[in-house]
Formats: C-alpha cells, sequence, structure tokens
C-alpha cells in the first residue's frame, strides 16, 4: 500500500502531466525560493524620513491604535506612565528581557516592572517591536524571551515601543531585514503582524474592539 | 467521510431561508455592511486591480508546481522541528489529529477557525472519542453552542441576530448571574472573551487552520481580527495545523501580495489585526509557544482537480467576497446551501468535494449577473465554473425531466432559426393582445414556476431578435452619417 504522501503527490503529478523530475521545472522553484522577487509594491509606503512615521503613525491611528513620540529612548517610561495614567490604568507593567527596554529608566516613574512571561492576570503588557510597516501601520513583533510572543495577546493593554529607524516602507522590508537577523530561509518562531487592537464583528457585523487580545494598542515611537 | 449535507434539498432549504424572518433580517447586514467597506478601501489603494493580477498569478504559478512546492515545505517544517502529516480524505485527517490528541492525553482542545475541520467534521469526531472541542472565534464559538454549520466563511454567525446570541448565551453560561444585562452587543462580546479565556488556558491541544503555508521557510499562517487563532496556537503545549494543499505559497514575498488583496476583499480592511507566522515548536531559549509542532496536509480531492477547469478554483483564498456581493446569498443565506461552503465558491466547490449528483442544485443557484467574478481577489471565473457544473450535471443526465425536456423543447426550435424567429414573434404578440389590459399575468400555462411568486410582465413591442436588428441597423446609420464615431454609441 502506497502512504498518503506518495499517493497525494503522485495525484498532483498526474493531474499536472509531469513526474516531478523535470529539471525546469525544479530550477524554476529553486531560484523563486532563492531569489524571492517582490511584486508589485503600492507607491503609498514608497516615502522616507518623517514622511514615512507619518503615514505609520496616520494609518495605525486609522486602525484604532494610539501613539505617542519621544524622542529619546530614555523618555519611554515617563510616556508610558502618562498613558496609564490618562486611561486610568493601574501602575504596572509586564515585559520581557529586551535589553533595549531594561535600559530605560523605569526607576524615575512610580510604575512597578515586573519581567517574564504572563500567566494571564497582568493588565499591561510593554513589548518592544522588531519593526513597523507605514504602508498599513503595522508593528512587527518576534518571539523570544526578550519579547515572549503571549504578552502580545493576553494582556488588556499592550503597549508597543518602536524605533522610528525601524519603520519601514512595505512588508517586503521587513522580511530582508528578518532574512538579514535570522539567515535566509529560517524565521524566529513567531512573528506578529499587529495591525490595531483586537476586535470582532461576528455579531451582527457591527466592529467591536476587546474580542480575545488587547482591548487597547499603545504605540510609543522613538526617535524621528 | 465528510460532513453531512443537505444540498439536495437546496429548494426547500431555500424556500424555508426566504420565510424566515430572523435570517431575513440578519441578512440586511451583510448587504450594507461588507460590500461598500470593500469599494471604500480598494479605492484607497490606486494598485488594487494590479495587485488583483499579481495574486492570481502567484495562485496559478504555485499550483503548477504544486508538488515540489509541497516536498520543499515539509523539508522546512521538519528542520524546524515540526511534523508533517498527509492525509487523503476526512477520516484520515480526523484520525491523525485523535492519534495526536490522544498521545498528548488531551481532554479539551482549543479550536482558531477553520475551514477545513469543518470540511472534515471533526468537532463530531474529537466528541465521540470524549475530547471537547472548544471553538474560540467568536462566531464560531456561538454557532458551536447552536450545534449550527457556519452560514460564511468568514463571518460564521452571520445569519444570526444579538437577542438569538444573547438568549443562546442565556442558556449555556448558566454559572454566571441570571440577572446580568446582555443588551448590548459589546456585553456578549465580554462575556464571551471571559469565558473563552479560561478555556484558552486549560487547553491541552490548540487546532488552527492556515491561510497558507509557506514553502521557503516551512512557515504557516493565519489572519484573524481577535486574536483567538493566535492564543490557540500559542498557549496549549501542542499546536495542530489543518490546511488543505492548496495554502501553499512560494515565499514571504509571495504571502506579502496576497496579503494585500486579503483583507481589503473580506472585511475592507487595510489589513486584518493580527497576521502570525509560526514556524516550528518553540525554541531552547524560548519562555512560551507550543513544544510540539504538527502540520495535517488534507487533499479531498483537491489534487484530481488540477488539470481540470476547476484548477482556478483550488486560487481561492477564502475572503468571501464573492457571497458578500451575492444576490442570491444575500436573499437564502449560507445554511440553504446545505455544506460547508456558501455562496458562489460554494457553489463551485460543493460539487467537486461531495459529488455533482448531491450539490447539483448550487450552481444551478445562480443568475450569473457576474458580480461574484467581480470582486474575486485572484479573479476565479464562478460563473463560467457553475455554467460547467450544469452542462456536467446535463451530460450524466441528473438535470431533472422538466428541465431536460424544457430544454430539448428550446432546442428544437434554437437549431431551426426561421421556426424560432417566428415562433417568438407569434408568442410575444400572442401575450401581448392578451395581457394589454393589465399589463402583468397573475398567472400562465407552463409558467407557474414564475407566477407563483410574481407577475410576469406583458411583453412591450418586438422580440429581442426583432430589437437587435433594429439597433444595429440605426447604428449603422448613424455611424455612416457621423464616421468618426464620435457622439453615437455604436458598438
Amino acid at each position: 500500500m502506497t502512504s498518503a504522501r506518495e499517493d497525494i503527490l503522485g495525484t498532483i503529478r498526474r493531474s499536472l502531466g509531469v513526474h516531478g523530475n523535470e529539471r525546469t521545472r525544479r530550477s524554476i522553484v529553486e531560484e523563486r525560493i532563492e531569489r524571492s522577487p517582490k511584486g508589485l509594491i503600492p507607491a503609498r509606503g514608497q516615502v522616507n524620513g518623517k514622511e514615512r512615521i507619518d503615514l505609520f503613525v496616520a494609518q495605525a491611528t486609522g486602525a484604532q491604535a494610539t501613539i505617542s513620540q519621544v524622542a529619546d529612548p530614555s523618555e519611554v517610561p515617563a510616556a508610558i506612565a502618562e498613558y496609564l495614567r490618562s486611561h486610568n490604568l493601574p501602575a504596572d507593567l509586564r515585559m520581557g528581557s529586551d535589553e533595549r527596554l531594561k535600559g530605560m529608566p523605569w526607576g524615575q516613574t512610580s510604575l512597578e516592572v515586573r519581567e517574564g512571561v504572563s500567566d494571564g492576570s497582568d493588565l499591561n503588557g510593554v513589548s518592544h517591536a522588531f519593526g513597523g510597516v507605514a504602508e498599513t501601520g503595522t508593528l512587527v513583533l518576534v518571539s523570544g524571551p526578550d519579547n515572549p510572543s503571549t504578552l502580545n495577546f493576553l494582556p488588556d493593554n499592550h503597549i508597543v515601543v518602536l524605533d522610528a529607524k525601524d519603520v519601514q516602507g512595505d512588508y517586503e522590508e521587513v522580511w530582508s531585514r528578518i532574512r538579514f537577523a535570522y539567515g535566509k530561509g529560517e524565521m524566529p518562531r513567531t512573528v506578529n503582524y499587529v495591525t490595531g487592537p483586537s476586535r470582532s464583528g461576528d455579531i451582527e457585523q457591527t466592529i467591536l474592539l476587546g474580542a480575545h487580545g488587547p482591548r487597547r494598542l499603545h504605540i510609543v515611537v522613538v526617535g524621528e | 467521510m465528510t460532513v453531512h449535507s443537505t444540498s439536495p434539498h437546496f429548494k426547500d432549504n431555500a424556500t424555508r431561508a426566504l420565510a424566515d424572518g430572523q435570517l431575513q433580517r440578519a441578512m440586511g447586514n451583510v448587504k450594507k455592511g461588507f460590500i461598500e467597506k470593500r469599494q471604500a478601501v480598494a479605492d484607497k489603494l490606486p494598485e488594487f486591480e494590479e495587485l488583483r493580477d499579481s495574486a492570481r498569478d502567484i495562485k496559478n504559478h504555485t499550483l503548477a508546481h504544486l508538488d515540489l512546492y509541497i516536498e520543499r515545505y515539509e523539508e522546512k517544517v521538519k528542520a524546524s522541528g515540526g511534523h508533517v502529516h498527509f492525509a487523503r480524505n476526512a477520516e484520515e485527517a480526523q484520525a491523525i489529529i485523535l492519534d495526536i490528541c490522544k498521545a498528548q492525553g488531551a481532554k479539551t482542545v482549543t479550536k482558531g477557525k477553520s475551514m477545513i475541520a469543518e470540511e472534515i467534521g471533526l468537532n463530531a469526531h474529537l466528541e465521540a472519542a470524549g475530547i471537547t472541542p472548544v471553538e474560540t472565534d467568536l462566531g464560531e464559538y456561538i454557532i458551536q453552542l447552536r450545534n449550527e454549520m457556519p452560514s460564511h466563511i468568514i463571518a460564521p454567525a452571520v445569519h444570526l441576530n444579538a437577542t438569538q446570541v444573547e438568549s443562546d448565551f442565556r442558556r449555556v453560561h448558566t454559572h454566571l448571574d441570571a440577572g446580568r444585562d446582555l443588551s448590548e452587543p459589546v456585553q456578549l462580546l465580554t462575556e464571551a472573551r471571559g469565558v473563552l479565556r479560561d478555556r484558552f488556558l486549560a487547553a491541552d491541544v490548540g487546532i488552527t487552520g492556515a491561510n497558507f503555508l509557506i514553502a521557503e521557510t516551512g512557515t504557516s499562517v493565519i489572519v484573524t481580527n481577535e486574536g483567538n487563532g493566535d492564543l490557540t496556537q500559542l498557549l496549549p503545549k501542542t499546536h495542530i495545523v489543518l490546511a488543505s494543499i492548496e495554502k501553499l505559497m512560494p515565499t514571504l514575498e509571495d504571502v506579502s501580495q496576497i496579503l494585500r488583496v486579503l483583507a481589503r476583499s473580506a472585511t475592507g480592511q487595510e489589513l486584518s489585526v493580527y497576521t502570525t507566522f509560526s514556524t516550528g515548536p518553540r525554541r531552547a531559549e524560548d519562555l512560551d509557544g507550543p513544544e510540539n509542532y504538527h502540520v495535517v496536509l488534507l487533499d479531498n480531492g483537491r489534487s484530481s482537480m488540477l488539470g481540470t477547469s476547476f484548477e482556478e478554483m483550488l486560487r481561492c483564498i477564502r475572503c468571501g467576497a464573492c457571497m458578500n456581493h451575492c444576490p442570491v446569498y444575500h436573499a437564502v443565506g449560507g445554511h440553504a446551501y446545505g455544506w460547508v461552503y456558501p455562496g458562489p465558491m460554494g457553489a463551485v466547490l460543493t460539487p467537486t468535494l461531495i459529488g455533482v449528483d448531491k450539490g447539483g442544485h448550487l450552481p444551478n443557484a445562480s443568475t450569473f449577473c457576474g458580480r461574484c467574478e467581480s470582486v474575486c481577489p485572484v479573479r476565479i471565473p464562478l460563473p463560467k465554473l457553475m455554467r460547467h457544473w450544469r452542462e456536467r450535471e446535463f451530460e450524466r443526465h441528473l438535470s431533472p425531466a422538466t428541465v431536460r425536456s424544457g430544454l430539448k423543447f428550446w432546442g428544437y426550435f434554437a437549431r431551426r432559426p426561421t421556426l424560432y424567429r417566428l415562433s417568438t414573434r407569434i408568442g410575444m404578440g400572442a401575450l401581448s393582445l392578451f395581457g394589454r389590459k393589465k399589463g402583468r399575468f397573475g398567472w400562465l400555462p407552463f409558467a407557474s414556476g414564475w407566477t407563483k411568486y410574481r407577475d410576469f410582465p406583458v411583453p412591450q413591442g418586438g422580440t429581442f431578435q426583432q430589437r437587435w436588428q433594429r439597433e444595429r441597423r440605426d447604428a449603422q446609420v448613424a455611424a455612416a452619417q457621423n464616421p468618426t464615431g464620435t457622439g453615437t454609441d455604436a458598438r
């Protein structure tokens, strides 16, 4: 008896009229994966500098995220404290072991900072983004002990720190950076694109925020 | 055995649906919401139409090399520490998943939204084995409480109104205060969030579908707005991805192209809230993520669609735009289609998966208005494929006797143009003579199927052919008088 695997591949090949060892077909596939050609990139994201950050901010705001912008990493804790205060949220938060976050002057605020993964009881989680995509106001977060993926989904309020220099125009630029950081064909265990807070339209097609993931998404953009 | 179908009873289903006041009220939400939102967001992106071409081309390329991309994908999943299982049909997929769950000693399983899980009737199979499946997508959760099938591929509970959801929650969530206020939709959402949060944390296995599988990296991709699929694959010890073979994509760049048309076509968003790329189980240094990562690749008849006219259907990315724009779907809702996939895409796919003998009514339930094809992000010629099914149904003598004799009758005249012209002229003349007074017919011989539900208008003037000839003649005259072609609508 042939295995399901052989059977399925066999039927695909019979249907396509191929045997699977054609050198041209194989080289077409190899080349596509090797070169990973970019398709059509919308002009919208092809802007630089301040214009790109402005586009990111506008798009993320359009997806119901809130944004604060600071000039220097040292200003991040105060910006987060201010955000929590203005929304009447408790002054405590959880984060991973990201050195960029740990190096910030949390002691200058009254925030209580806990490190490690969330058991689901934390109200506020802070992550550092790998990057952002201006085209749609999307955050790109990668998994690992620095920024555990559960922090992106379990807390009610997710606060994400994003370096302005890490904001790309389009998704394709992000993949170039991921390949540079992790190697061609390699991926972190999880890459999360996040565009606004969690929502559902499943009841009468009316969009409501805060389905299963964070009810609020706040982004602190650092630098220009 | 795939999930049970009532597609052979489409006509009865549709009649019931048309008389269902709750359903008709709920379906109003489809008409106004999806269409306008899609148009608005498409208008905001000048490259949208070109991106649809790009998406179509990527899918065609992948299907033409599907065997090789599957091999490459499998290799990469293994290299990242995951497992790939192949399933020829629903039974094999059920057995593989059950084995994995049993090996984990699983008691409860959380599920992200997966149409493939619906296709193979996974929940019933798990329940029969003493494992509790918990749907976590809000819409899927609601229909699970009601023991129903989804009525839409991205909005499973679109056929329901908030008051119906409220009474289901009161019936099932008996541990909560009976006097609580659930009059606002947001209160229903909050209650589901609370109930399901505990389920997420307690589950032993998480099962999700996949929007894409990437050959380059061995990655599975899910697209959600709620974050439920993400918690499903992140928290339990074991993550099972259940996906059909046509979900393969070559590279991250190819996925990026298709993401640009997916959410826009589906919900009218620029991008869905969460697009999550998962590659293998948790890494040595990770503090979270599943320890086991399995992919179940389901064929279930798809490999035989390649190389046929129905190959184009394998481009489908399950956005739901075709049903959102379909007047038949608007009128009868998704359940009338009687199986997992409703609307135009279901009318094409269902006969391939359960047989044209059972699903043959569905491709007939279309006016061929073409709206589905005009919005399909991967440009599937849905009306053409529905017509193919009608032809096959006719060839296999599956169409009802009245349809066959009617077509034969019509065919006799159609092959004799003079007779056809003469008889239609007489027919139209007679109808306009008899109906002149009232302007419409409440009853006509051989046409009660029409006149039972609506009046038949009295013909005004000549036949279509007469009118066609007259207009062509007029156009030629006009063109002769105005040779530059401006100022006329001559075609």
